[in-house]
This record gives structure tokens, C-alpha cells and sequence, in this order.
């Protein structure tokens, strides 16, 4: 093993690039990893588990979708069918998209972001990791326990009545719960106690005001979820009537505190892609963010309206109309930041030199994606076409396109984005390009066809459709093993580049923002001394050096153009 | 099946995106529909080509660097704060007037009740008569006034551009005036269960109030018309009954009808009984009375809904499923 240098080689000004001596392998052994305090590893975890049930999650759906390949049973009878989208949609939702992008990336990111050496509460951060796993365990139980097939949003009554082991996922879903509002308190502390000297409010990159914003929902959303949770799991267990009419409850009752949450929630989905967008697009087209502060404050904007807005998933459910009026015209509020992210997105990319990796491909098919998403939910928000679409095909097509094409290929591009930090490895860019390209155009195949399924009549949540349906279906179906296969050339890329890729320089992409500054991959304790943060948006500090393949401060590119690792070997 | 492209311009008087407008709300939801749409349209294109633009024109060539721009513009970000609220407004006033026109029900319509259950819809005519299918005169107004046995249920045809969900322990209401004669679907749209997307009904909308009628005339005269058998068996099929009771010996949800008349009967409760007209009859009434072994207490009741000479009928019908 190389000896550790604590600065870079004193015959060189560059800043050391590759680390031999990293986060990764600076101790061994299992209980390195599972008692680690590192908030590196920790997201690491997060990240494997993440991903685990990013796949087992999109088994369900492509077994589901070749269910729907025809009005006939195909694979599987009834029950099989609503336990496996309630499996899907459940697993997706709390295992995957909530906890994909803030505990995942933002926990290996945020701290090197703010130049600090870990997160405020890292003990607190292990346990949001173990809280994760054992809500999990608890979904599989749920599943060996004889299912759940009451959908991902526990509708009542049919919840209180079904057979299935509603209470088993219930408590999962509590537990679950505390691991987001765990990690959503951190990140708060850690934001307003831990940033350098020299980062204000207003010089934080937009994917910290995108965490941040993101955490202020986990932490006031989420114990309603809890509560609504536990509430229904006494219904079950001692017959108390909440929901169910027939022990004298009130079914409505029910989805007003399960969207109190589940909206809010769309948004802790959204928010952390909508974050790392931004930072993708401004460094991959080498120019300054545009629109700094409305960026910044339309995230805000966002988490707070998201709180006012939860009746419009209710519009059809029996709600007085002049409630449905008023969450109709607080609906349409939400539009306008999301508006505002994506022109001022499009004016970044404005006179700059837009480099085409695959952490931009998918910035681009975000950008592409959320505009249909944010578009459809028009449709969804006026009252006199909801009528019509609430329940259809039209809504699956459009919180697929906003949680799966926009929060996923969110999340993908923050993968791409930082892989060379995390992993300290560079990927094939052709191959993760094609991949980019056959998530594209998988996603899209199989979700605008079901804008027109929606339209045209096809409720959602249906085992056999009418005839008319099946070409539509067939397309769909489709476009989900396309998508499927991409996600897995996708992650075998990735996982390829650890084994076999070429060392990673500290700055591949040009970035100004402090993680680019700490090498690839960072030691364990981020920086060796404490940096000074500027505006993270300034991407001519850094010029492009041959020889290391990286970018390097403006200040460093002297005379001298020597590149080192931090073993003091000199890279070829 | 229809090959992809065909299939999805099959239905001519239909258009690209919805099935063919029955009713008044339909139309007025349709244009709501299609000046979003335009709107919509509008907005992606020009995304999407600035994008493309930008890409194409920006894409990095060597030696070229990114040009420093302006980092804000507050007009820019105004204008496009303010022209999509603009649009936001207007989009919100044309929904809010048609949402209030389609849950007002007129004060002149004619009410029909509504009672869905896991997995069957029952419709109640003015004069007591209750029939699996709905129809409706043309040109006149409808309320269905709807209830719901055990979950929530959604009451939507597609045709009509209305749907309102069916909610236990309360009354809702959703009318409408069709437009055109003919048969079009009814369907639950809120998941309820095993058999959610087997609980599809039809509308039938009949052309003159005369020709509605006449046919309600003649369909609540059933025991005029029909043997008790004929007559049992239609209320096996329009009540829901067949859902869960098969005809040829499998067991569904409930026991199977075949040979069921005078066999014995193991129950829960492990007492046993021999199933004849009184047994069936309590099992039609008070389900919950006698559960057989083996099965979940889940069959509704029927008291109210079926009247002496009807379950005499199915009665009837059962007897002869030997």
C-alpha cells in the first residue's frame, strides 16, 4: 500500500488527484462498514440497498406489465397481479425513490459539498441507515406473510377488511419513516452549522438549497404518515373506528391524512433530481448557473406549497366542492417554480460548451421527461378534466413520468455526475450512453402510450382491460423490457468501471463546487485542511489539464504541469 | 388483435384521444381537454427545441470556451413567472365553472339509486325495479344517487367524461344528460379488490324517453313474463350473485350452485343443516347467519333489495342447478 501523503508532491502545485489511501480502503473487515460513522460508507449502503430494491421493484413491474399483454391471464391470476403493483408501487415508493437521492448521494455528497468532514449527527446517520434496513425487512415479511394487495396507498376501508399483512407493511412504512426524518434533521443541522468560511446562504451550490428544502418536508410531513399508519394499524388490531364506516369511522378521513403526507412526499421524490439538475447542467455546459437565487427559492417555494395541496389527489372522493375548488387553485401555484427551474435551466446551457457525458445525457432527458410530467399535471389539476382522468391509465403515465423519468433519471444523472468521486473510477462513457439512450426511450415507449390508455377509458389498477386496450398494452410492455434491460446495462456499466476503469482525476467534469476540489476518492476525512468556498458556479477557475485528464484551479496551472497521486507517483 | 397503428385510429367518430362524447359534460370537458392540450403543446416545443437548438449550436468544439453571460435577468425571470400564472388562471376558471356544472345536479332530473358492491353494480329504477345494467332516456337529465356495500367503489363512464367515487356510510351523486343513443361502458374506477376490473357494466342509453319506458315496463314485469326459473336465473346474473357462486360445481368465493338445493351443509360454527327453500332463503337475507365451512363471511346482504317473489325465483333457479 502506497504511503500516505498529507499534501500533494511539493516538486508539483496541482492538488492531489487519485487517492491510494481513501474512505474506501482506509480500514477493512465487515465491522468497518456496518459500525462506520463515515457518512461515505454510510451512503454507500444506502446506495447498494437502493439499488437492490430498485431491481426487485422493477421485476415486479416488467412480471406486471407482461400480465397486461393480454385481457387473459398470462403469468398469473388476480391476487397475484394487485399484490405485485402494491409491491411494486410500495417498494418503488419508500425503498427506492425517497431514500434514492438524498440518503444516497447527499449523504456521500453534502459534507464534501460544505468542505466539512461528516455530517452534525453521524451516529444519527447510521441509525437512519439501520432504521432503512428494517423497515425493508419488514416489506419482505409483508410479502412472505401472504402479501398486501390494498395498492401503496392503503385505501380504507378495503384495508381494514383485506386478508393480507396489512399491519406487517404498516409498521415497515413507520419505521421507514423515522430513517427519512432522520436523515432530514442531519442534513438541516449540518446545513446551517457546518458550512465553510466564506459560504453563505446565497453561495451554496443549488443541490444543498435542494436537500435542504427536501429535509424541511421529511422532517413536518412524515410523522403524519406515522400517525396515519399507526392509527390504521389499531383500527385492524382492535376494531377502534377510524376509517371503516362499518365500525363507525370515515374512509375519507383517511386519504385526507395519507395525502397530507403522500403529496408533500411527491416533493421530497422531485426536489433532490430537480437539485442535482442543476448542478449537471451548469457543469457539463462549463457555465454559470442562471438564475441563481429563483433556482434556489422556487425549491423553497416548492416544499411549502407542496403542503397545501393535497386534496386535488381527491377531487372525485366526495370532498365538498368548494374544497376542491380551493386545492384546485392552490394546485396550479406549484407549476410556476417548477416553470421557473426549467427555463432558467435552458438559459444556463446558453452560449456554453456542452459536453455530452452521460451525466448530461440524462440532465437532457430530464429536462425532456420533467416537461411532459409537469405539463400533464395540468390536466390533473383543473377540476373539469380531472373528473374525467382521476383514476386512468393518465394518471399512471403522469406520476410515472414525474417520479420514475424524473426522479430516477434524476437520481442516474447524480450517479454518473459523482461516480468518479465515489467510486474513484471513471466508467465507459459510450456504453453508460447507450444505456442513457435505451432508458430514454424505454421510459417513453412504455408510459406516453398510457397517457392515451387513460384518455381513451382504461381505469388504472385493472387485472383485464377491453379489447380495444391491447395494442397500447403491447406497446407499453415493450417499452418496460427496454427499459429494464437499460437499467441493467446501466448498473453493470457502473459496477464494470470499479474492477476495471481508469483511475479518476479530483475534477473530471469542471466543476467549482468544493467536492471537486477534495481527490477521487476523497480520504476519510474529506480535506486536509478546512477549504475556502466561493461561488460554486464559477467554472473558470478551473482549466482543463491533458496530462491528468482532469480539471485543475486556474491558480495551479503554472509552468509546472506534473501530475500526482497521493503516493507521489507520477500518472503516465 | 389489431395490429399497433391501426388499433390506435380504429375508432373513426372517436379522435385520436377520447372515445365518442355522450353527454353535455363531455363536451365542455373535451375543450377544457383539448386548450390545455394546445397550451401544453405550445410550452414542450419550445422546451424542447431551445434544448435541441442549444445543444447543437453549444456543443463543445475544441478550443471553443464557454461565452460569459449575464447570470440574471430579472425580467426574463418575471416574464416567465408571469405568463405561465396567466395561463394557470385561465386553465383554473374554465375547470372550476365546468367542475360546478357537473356536481350540481339539476332539480328536474330523473333519480335512479345506485348500490355498488364487491364486484357488481345494482341500479334501483323509481318504481323498485333493480337491473346489473343502467339505462337512461336520451336528452334528459339523470341523477344517480350512489351507495356503497363494503369498499369504495368509483361509478365512471368513459363515454360521459363523469365519474364520482361510491363511498360506504354516505351518499353521492353524479348526473348527467346524454347526447346520443347507444351502449357504452361503465366501470369502477377505485381499486376494490380481487375482481375490480371484472366490475364492468354497460349504459344504455335508449333514444326517446317513450322507447325508456317501455322497456322499464316490461323488464320490472319479470314474473309476468318469465318462469320463476328464467326469472331466478336473471336475478343470479344482474344481483351480483354470480360473481361469487359458479354454476358448474367449482367453489368461487361462495359455494357453487350445483347440486347445492337439498344437500347437507357443514357451517362454520361446526353445526350442520340441510339447505333447503328456508336456508336459502335466510342465507339470501341474513348472510352472515349460516357461513359454510371452508368459506369468509363476505356475502351482503340482500334484505331490501330483493323482494319474496324474487327469491322465490332464485329459489327456484337453485333447485334446478342439479
Amino acid at each position: 500500500m502506497a504511503t500516505v501523503v498529507d499534501s500533494s508532491d511539493p516538486k508539483s502545485n496541482f492538488p492531489i488527484q487519485y487517492r491510494e489511501l481513501n474512505y474506501l480502503n482506509c480500514s477493512s473487515g465487515w465491522k468497518s462498514w456496518f459500525f462506520t460513522l463515515d457518512h461515505k460508507r454510510i451512503g454507500i449502503m444506502y446506495l447498494i440497498g437502493v439499488t437492490c430494491s430498485f431491481f426487485l421493484g422493477g421485476l415486479f413491474a416488467v412480471l406486471l406489465r407482461t400480465e397486461l399483454l393480454s385481457p387473459d391471464r398470462v403469468l398469473m391470476g388476480p391476487d397475484s397481479y394487485n399484490q405485485m403493483f402494491t409491491l411494486h408501487g410500495a417498494i418503488m415508493t419508500f425503498l427506492v425513490i425517497i431514500p434514492g437521492v438524498p440518503a444516497a448521494i447527499g449523504n456521500i455528497i453534502l459534507p464534501v459539498m460544505l468542505g466539512a468532514k461528516d455530517v452534525a449527527f453521524p451516529r444519527m446517520n447510521l441509525g437512519s441507515f439501520y432504521l432503512w434496513m428494517f423497515g425493508a425487512a419488514f416489506f419482505l415479511a409483508a410479502i412472505v406473510l401472504g402479501g398486501l394487495d390494498t395498492g401503496w396507498t392503503f385505501y380504507t376501508p378495503y384495508s381494514v377488511t383485506t386478508s393480507t399483512a396489512v399491519i406487517t407493511a404498516l409498521l415497515g412504512v413507520f419505521i421507514l419513516g423515522f430513517s427519512s426524518i432522520f436523515t432530514g434533521l442531519n442534513f438541516i443541522v449540518t446545513i446551517h452549522t457546518m458550512r465553510p468560511p466564506g459560504m453563505t446562504w446565497f453561495k451554496m451550490p443549488l443541490f444543498l438549497w435542494a436537500l435542504y428544502a427536501t429535509a424541511l418536508i421529511q422532517i413536518l410531513a412524515t410523522p403524519v404518515l406515522g400517525i396515519t399508519g399507526l392509527l390504521l394499524i389499531v383500527e385492524r388490531a382492535f376494531h377502534i373506528g377510524i376509517f371503516d364506516p362499518a365500525l363507525g369511522g370515515d374512509p375519507v378521513l383517511f386519504q385526507h391524512f395519507f395525502w397530507f403526507y403522500s403529496h408533500p412526499a411527491v416533493y421530497v421524490m422531485i426536489l433532490p433530481a430537480m437539485g442535482v439538475v442543476s448542478e449537471v447542467i451548469a457543469v457539463h455546459s462549463r457555465k454559470h448557473i442562471f438564475g441563481y437565487r429563483f433556482i434556489a427559492y422556487s425549491s423553497i417555494a416548492i416544499a411549502m406549497f407542496g403542503f397545501l395541496v393535497w386534496g386535488h389527489h381527491m377531487f372525485v372522493s366526495g370532498q365538498s366542492r368548494v374544497v376542491a375548488v380551493i386545492f384546485s387553485a392552490i394546485t396550479f401555484s406549484v407549476s410556476i417554480p417548477s416553470a421557473i427551474k426549467v427555463f432558467n435551466w435552458l438559459t444556463t446551457m446558453y452560449k456554453g460548451s456542452i459536453r455530452f457525458t452521460t451525466a448530461m445525457c440524462y440532465g437532457l432527458a430530464f429536462i425532456f421527461i420533467f416537461s411532459i410530467g409537469g405539463l400533464t399535471g395540468l390536466f390533473l389539476a383543473t377540476l373539469a378534466t380531472d373528473v374525467h382522468l382521476h383514476d386512468t391509465y393518465f394518471v399512471v403515465a403522469h406520476f410515472h413520468y414525474v417520479m420514475m423519468g424524473s426522479s430516477l433519471v434524476g437520481l442516474f444523472a447524480a450517479v454518473h455526475h459523482w461516480w468518479p468521486k465515489i467510486s474513484g473510477k471513471m466508467f465507459s462513457e459510450t456504453w453508460g450512453r447507450i444505456a442513457c439512450l435505451g432508458v430514454f426511450l424505454g421510459f417513453n415507449l412504455t408510459f406516453f402510450p398510457q397517457f392515451l390508455l387513460g384518455t381513451r377509458g382504461m381505469p388504472r389498477r385493472y387485472y383485464t382491460y377491453l379489447e380495444e386496450f391491447q395494442g397500447l398494452h403491447i406497446m407499453s410492455t415493450c417499452g418496460a423490457y427496454l427499459l429494464g434491460l437499460s437499467s441493467a446495462l446501466m448498473a453493470g456499466v457502473l459496477i464494470y468501471s470499479v474492477y476495471r476503469g481508469k483511475k479518476a482525476p479530483a475534477n473530471p467534469w469542471g466543476g467549482a463546487s468544493l467536492e471537486w476540489q477534495c481527490s477521487s476518492p476523497p480520504p476519510h476525512n474529506n480535506f486536509d485542511h478546512p477549504p475556502l468556498a466561493g461561488d460554486p458556479y464559477i467554472m473558470e477557475s478551473v482549466v482543463y489539464n491533458e496530462e491528468i485528464g482532469g480539471y485543475v484551479p486556474v491558480e495551479c496551472q503554472g509552468d509546472n504541469k506534473q501530475s500526482v497521486t497521493a503516493s507521489g507517483d507520477k500518472e503516465a | 388483435m389489431k395490429l399497433f397503428i391501426p388499433n390506435m385510429l380504429a375508432n373513426a367518430d372517436a379522435g385520436f384521444w377520447f372515445p365518442p362524447q355522450g353527454s353535455t359534460v363531455a363536451e365542455h370537458s373535451d375543450s377544457v381537454y383539448f386548450f390545455i392540450l394546445y397550451v401544453c403543446t405550445f410550452f414542450f416545443v419550445l422546451i424542447v427545441s431551445l434544448m435541441v437548438l442549444f445543444m447543437v449550436k453549444y456543443r463543445h468544439r475544441p478550443g471553443v470556451e464557454a461565452e460569459k453571460t449575464s447570470t440574471h435577468n430579472l425580467t426574463l425571470e418575471l416574464s416567465w413567472s408571469v405568463i405561465p400564472t396567466l395561463l394557470t388562471i385561465v386553465m383554473f376558471w374554465v375547470g372550476f365553472t365546468g367542475y360546478i356544472d357537473m356536481r350540481t345536479p339539476p332539480s328536474d332530473s330523473y333519480d335512479i339509486n345506485v348500490i355498488a358492491k364487491k364486484w357488481s353494480w345494482a341500479f334501483q329504477y323509481p318504481n323498485g325495479w333493480i337491473e346489473s345494467e343502467l339505462h337512461i332516456p336520451k336528452g334528459e337529465n339523470v341523477t344517480l344517487t350512489m351507495a356503497s356495500d363494503d369498499v369504495i367503489h368509483s361509478l365512471w363512464v368513459p363515454a360521459f367524461r363523469t365519474k364520482m367515487d361510491v363511498v360506504p356510510g354516505r351518499y353521492t351523486q353524479e348526473w348527467f344528460k346524454a347526447t346520443r343513443a347507444g351502449e357504452y361502458p361503465l366501470m369502477c374506477a377505485e381499486y376494490c379488490g380481487q375482481k375490480h376490473s371484472n366490475m364492468i357494466s354497460k349504459v344504455i342509453v335508449h333514444e326517446t324517453r317513450g322507447d325508456f319506458d317501455k322497456w322499464l315496463q316490461q323488464a320490472s314485469d319479470i314474473h309476468k313474463n318469465k318462469t320463476p326459473v328464467e326469472a331466478g336465473e336473471y336475478f343470479y346474473k344482474s344481483r351480483g350473485c354470480i360473481q361469487c357462486h359458479s354454476l358448474d360445481g367449482t367453489p368461487k368465493n361462495g359455494p357453487t350452485f350445483k347440486g347445492l338445493f337439498g344437500s347437507e351443509r357443514k357451517f362454520a360454527d361446526g353445526s350442520t343443516g340441510v339447505a333447503d327453500k328456508n336456508y336459502i332463503r335466510q342465507s339470501i337475507l341474513e348472510p352472515q347467519s349460516q357461513v359454510v365451512a371452508g368459506f369468509r363471511p363476505i356475502m351482503p346482504t340482500f334484505k331490501g333489495q330483493l323482494t319474496d317473489q324474487d327469491i322465490t325465483a332464485i329459489i327456484a333457479f337453485i333447485e334446478a342447478q342439479k
